[in-house]
């Protein structure tokens, strides 16, 4: 076995566990509780009242906007973790181009800014 | 050969299972129990007496709120999507549970109390919170509710916001240890630092990265607390609005399984910022009679800590409205942290502060 291996095979094992204990006692609430349904109790809540055709309807696109400008700053975090480890080796040269590159993404932030992609009210 | 099949793979395997199971239950206890913590602590500052019939002090009211939740019945509404309505809390708890596989607890006779040591330890920790969103927003499509589908969505919008933030000041944690393994992040807070400047190497807590990083700490909490969907940013369970959001089409176990992974996620959390800011499992002052407390008793107090903080955050403050929530995500944090991570850099790397 590899090296590589052996350091993952632990979280594999661990994942392995963790999905069997968490199926378990779902499985034991089946397995033990009297399951008794009927049309009433299935029905999806809504105060009461008979639920208005399907919910998967339309919603503010912000919430889409907030995950798009998520994918562009996480992918920049993940850019920065090998940066921040090897700073020492990359120097000057390392450290002003990452803030090029940090002064390239604060313009379009700042632009999404202005044009009011982050207003919520 | 069958001495080998034993010493190379059944030994191994079975210590490794010890070594999972010694981990995952002292968590799932410690999250049975802070559940009762909360409603004691949530009672002492309203001037309650928290929940105190079952057992002594009402110490087995965890025990008793989970056989009742396992004897009640599973309800699946006949709009969800049963497959992903089913897989959606299974996979928030076990995302909240697979996090503890990497945070190192100690070390013990020269080895490390980890499960497994992996290099990429922090970047582990921070795709795993990141994955998290997805039983979230599961359940609030599978559900096929209204509420269930806002809080989902509300949820999702908030994590992913703070998670960027929470990205950014791991940057410069990263910067100030040279490291992504949790345990040499904690090992570089040992050595380095203000105390070793200031020439008083015993009082360690001063190389803490806490003092140094001090903004970050803070923005750090409070992007944990917007994370794991805590008070006082606890918009997708409003209960007033959304009565409780992503999770309110569940029941028995599959909402327990909710229940407790934001519990261990607060935990995790927890843990995670004891190791970035607080030094893990090192003891406060470098003496003797503190250094023979073993580590993991060291990082449970730190976890305690923050995890007080967490339930007191949640007695003190009204709850955030959604765009205050995004404004403080986006238009502060981001910001801060964006450039926080450029002047920390610039200072280490000009003052010759680099690590190794």
């Amino acid at each position: 076995m590899t090296e590589l291996l052996k350091e993952y095979l632990p979280i594999v094992v661990f994942l392995g566990i963790a999905i069997g204990v968490a199926g378990l006692l779902t499985l034991a609430s089946f397995v033990l509780a009297r399951q008794k349904p009927d049309s009433e109790k299935l029905s999806a809540y809504e105060c009461g009242f008979e639920a208005f055709g399907d919910s998967r309807g339309q919603f503010d696109v912000r919430f889409y906007l907030v995950s798009i400008l998520f994918i562009i700053f996480d992918l920049e975090v993940a850019f920065l973790f090998p940066w921040a480890i090897t700073l020492k080796e990359t120097s000057e040269f390392g450290f002003w181009s990452m803030v090029t590159f940090l002064g390239v993404l604060t313009v379009g932030f700042i632009y999404e800014w202005k044009k009011g992609a982050l207003e919520w009210e | 050969m069958e001495g080998g099949f034993w010493t190379d793979f059944a030994w191994p395997a079975v210590l490794l299972v010890i070594k999972i199971v010694a981990v995952i239950v002292p968590v799932v206890l410690a999250m049975a129990w802070l559940t009762y913590a909360e409603r004691k602590i949530i009672a002492a500052v309203q001037l309650r007496k928290g929940p105190n019939v079952v057992g002594w002090f009402g110490l087995l009211q965890p025990i008793a709120d989970g056989v009742k939740l396992i004897f009640k019945e599973t309800v699946i509404p006949s709009g969800a999507n049963k497959v992903v309505f089913i897989i959606a809390p299974l996979m928030t708890f076990v995302l909240a549970l697979v996090g503890w596989a990497v945070i190192p607890f100690g070390t013990w006779d020269g080895g490390k109390l980890v499960v497994s040591d992996i290099n990429v330890g922090i970047l582990y920790l921070f795709a795993i919170s990141s994955l998290g969103v997805y039983g979230i927003i599961m359940s609030g499509w599978a559900s096929n509710s209204r509420y269930a589908f806002l809080g989902g969505l509300r949820s999702a919008a908030q994590m992913v916001s703070y998670e960027v933030s929470i990205g950014f000041v791991l940057i410069t944690v990263l910067l100030c240890a040279g490291s992504l393994n949790l345990s040499e992040i904690v090992l570089a807070q040992k050595e380095r630092g203000l105390a070793t400047v200031l020439g008083v190497p015993a009082l360690t807590f001063l190389n803490w990265y806490w003092l140094p990083l001090l903004p970050m700490f803070v923005i750090f909490f409070i992007s944990a607390l917007a994370e794991t969907n805590r008070h006082p940013f606890d918009l997708p369970e409003a209960e007033a609005e959304l009565v409780t959001g992503y999770n309110v089409e569940y029941s028995a176990f599959t909402f327990a399984l909710f229940f407790l992974g934001e519990y261990m996620n607060m935990i995790l959390m927890s843990a995670m910022t004891s190791i970035l800011f607080l030094g893990g499992w090192l003891p406060p002052l470098d003496v003797s009679w503190l250094n023979w407390i073993p580590g993991p008793i060291w990082l449970a107090l730190k976890i305690s800590f923050f995890l007080f903080l967490f339930i007191l955050a949640r007695a003190a403050y009204p709850r955030y409205r959604y765009d205050q929530l995004m404004r403080l995500g986006w238009k502060v944090f981001l910001p801060l942290t964006l450039v926080a991570v450029v002047v920390y850099a610039g200072v280490l790397l000009y003052a010759g502060w680099l690590p190794k």
